[in-house]
C-alpha cells in the first residue's frame, strides 16, 4: 500500500509544538514570506504564544474538521513548512493552506510535492469532491506550483488586498476529484 | 446624493433595529423551521432551533460583535407595523484590506417581492461603503439561489468566482458563486 505522507522530496509530519513554535516565530519575522501567505498585517508573536495556540489545538485530541501537518524534507527531516487542511464535513470541500518559511527550499519543487501528497490525503482519505485554496495575485510562484498539481484558476475577486498602497486581486483556485483522478491515470479518464 | 443628515438606518418601509429580545426569537424559530429559507440564508444544514437557543444565539452574536468589532448585524422591520422581516449583515470585515461580506434574509415567504431585499440592500451598502468606509464587498451565492443572484446584479454586483461543485444539496452538487462590487460602482449606481 501506498505511503501516503512520503512524497518525492517532503514528507507529511505531525506537529511538535515546541520547535514548530520556534520555526514560526523565525519565519514570521521574514515579511516577504508573511506576505506572500496571508492577508492579515504582519505581526510578532513570541514563541512561548505561538506554542500555547498549537497546543490548544491539541487540548480536546484532534477535531475531525483541521489537519494540521508539519513539511519535513525527505533528505535530512529539516523542518521546512507547514500544512493544514480544513474539511467542511456536510459538502466534502476541503480547503488547503500552506507555507514554506524556509527560504532556501522556494521555487525547487518541495511546496509543490508537499501539494500532490495532501490532494492524495484530501480525496483517498478524507473523502473530499473538491479542495480549493486562495492565493494572492502576487505571488506567481504559489500559483504555479498550484497548477502544477492540477488545481484550475476558479475566477478572481478583484481588488481584493492592499499591499504597499496598492490594491490586488485573490486568485481562487479549485480541483475536483474527478480531475485528480484523471491525472493520476496519465490524464485518461 | 447623501449627507450627514440621510438617516443611514432608515429606507422608505423598513428600517434596520437592533435585536429585540423579548419578540424575536420567537419569530426566528419559526423561520427555521422553513427548510426553503433555511436553505437559501445559509451552505449549513437546515434545521429547526427552539426560540430559547435563538435567543442564546443573539446573545452570543452580540458578544461577538462587541469583542472581534469585525462584523454588524441589523434586524430589518416594516415601517408600517414594526414586525420583523429578516436580517442584514456585513462580516469577516479585514480592516487592514478594507474588504467585507454581506448577507441578508428574508424570513417569510409573503414578505419576499415586495422591494424589501432592494431597500435593505440599499441601507446595507451604504453603510459598508459611507460608514465603515470599506473598498470592497462581496457576496456568497449558490448557483440555485436566483433571488439572490438577480438582487446582487441590479446593485451592480459583478460575478467574479465559480467555486465548481463546492455545495452538495438533493443528490446532486452545486456551484458557488462569488460576486463583487466596488465602491467607485456602488458610487456610480447609487448616484444614477
Amino acid at each position: 500500500m501506498r505511503d501516503l505522507f512520503r512524497g518525492e522530496l517532503v514528507r507529511l509530519t505531525a506537529e511538535e509544538p515546541e520547535l514548530r513554535a520556534k520555526q514560526e516565530a523565525r519565519w514570521a519575522r521574514d515579511t516577504e514570506f508573511h506576505r506572500l501567505a496571508d492577508s492579515d498585517a504582519a505581526q510578532l508573536y513570541s514563541d512561548k504564544k505561538i506554542k500555547e495556540w498549537i497546543e490548544k489545538n491539541f487540548e480536546d485530541g484532534f477535531k475531525p474538521d483541521r489537519y494540521p501537518f508539519s513539511i519535513r524534507t525527505l533528505d535530512d527531516d529539516k523542518l521546512i513548512g507547514f500544512l493544514g487542511l480544513w474539511l467542511n464535513l456536510i459538502h466534502s470541500e476541503v480547503w488547503l493552506g500552506i507555507g514554506i518559511g524556509e527560504r532556501e527550499y522556494w521555487g525547487k519543487g518541495y511546496g509543490t510535492d508537499a501539494v500532490k501528497l495532501c490532494l492524495r490525503y484530501a480525496f483517498m482519505e478524507l473523502g473530499a469532491q473538491r479542495v480549493s485554496l486562495g492565493v494572492h495575485e502576487y505571488n506567481p510562484r504559489a500559483f504555479r506550483a498550484y497548477e502544477k498539481a492540477g488545481f484550475r484558476l476558479e475566477g478572481r475577486t478583484r481588488k481584493d488586498i492592499m499591499r504597499e498602497g496598492t490594491r490586488t486581486d485573490s486568485l481562487w483556485m479549485g480541483i475536483l476529484r474527478e480531475e485528480w483522478m484523471q491525472l493520476q491515470n496519465g490524464g485518461q479518464p | 446624493m447623501f449627507g450627514i443628515a440621510t438617516q443611514l438606518f432608515e429606507g422608505q418601509d423598513i428600517r434596520f433595529g437592533p435585536i429585540d429580545y423579548d419578540k424575536d426569537p420567537e419569530i426566528e424559530a419559526k423561520w427555521t423551521h422553513n427548510a426553503e429559507f433555511m436553505r437559501l440564508y445559509a451552505v449549513e444544514p437546515a434545521r429547526p432551533i427552539s426560540a430559547a437557543v435563538v435567543k442564546k444565539q443573539y446573545e452570543k452574536l452580540e458578544k461577538r460583535m462587541e469583542e472581534e468589532k469585525n462584523f454588524y448585524h441589523f434586524m430589518i422591520r416594516a415601517k408600517a407595523d414594526d414586525h420583523l422581516i429578516g436580517k442584514a449583515e456585513i462580516q469577516r470585515i479585514e480592516w487592514t484590506n478594507s474588504n467585507g461580506q454581506i448577507r441578508l434574509g428574508i424570513g417569510l415567504a409573503d414578505d419576499r417581492c415586495k422591494g424589501y431585499g432592494t431597500e435593505a440592500m440599499k441601507l446595507l451598502l451604504r453603510f459598508a461603503f459611507a460608514e465603515l468606509n470599506l473598498f470592497r464587498m462581496s457576496a456568497d451565492v449558490p448557483e440555485y439561489n436566483e433571488g439572490a443572484m438577480a438582487l446582487l446584479k441590479k446593485f451592480g454586483f459583478v460575478e467574479e468566482v465559480r467555486r465548481r461543485q463546492a455545495l452538495e444539496r438533493d443528490g446532486r452538487r452545486w456551484d458557488l458563486l462569488v460576486f463583487g462590487l466596488l465602491k467607485d460602482e456602488w458610487q456610480s449606481q447609487a448616484s444614477a
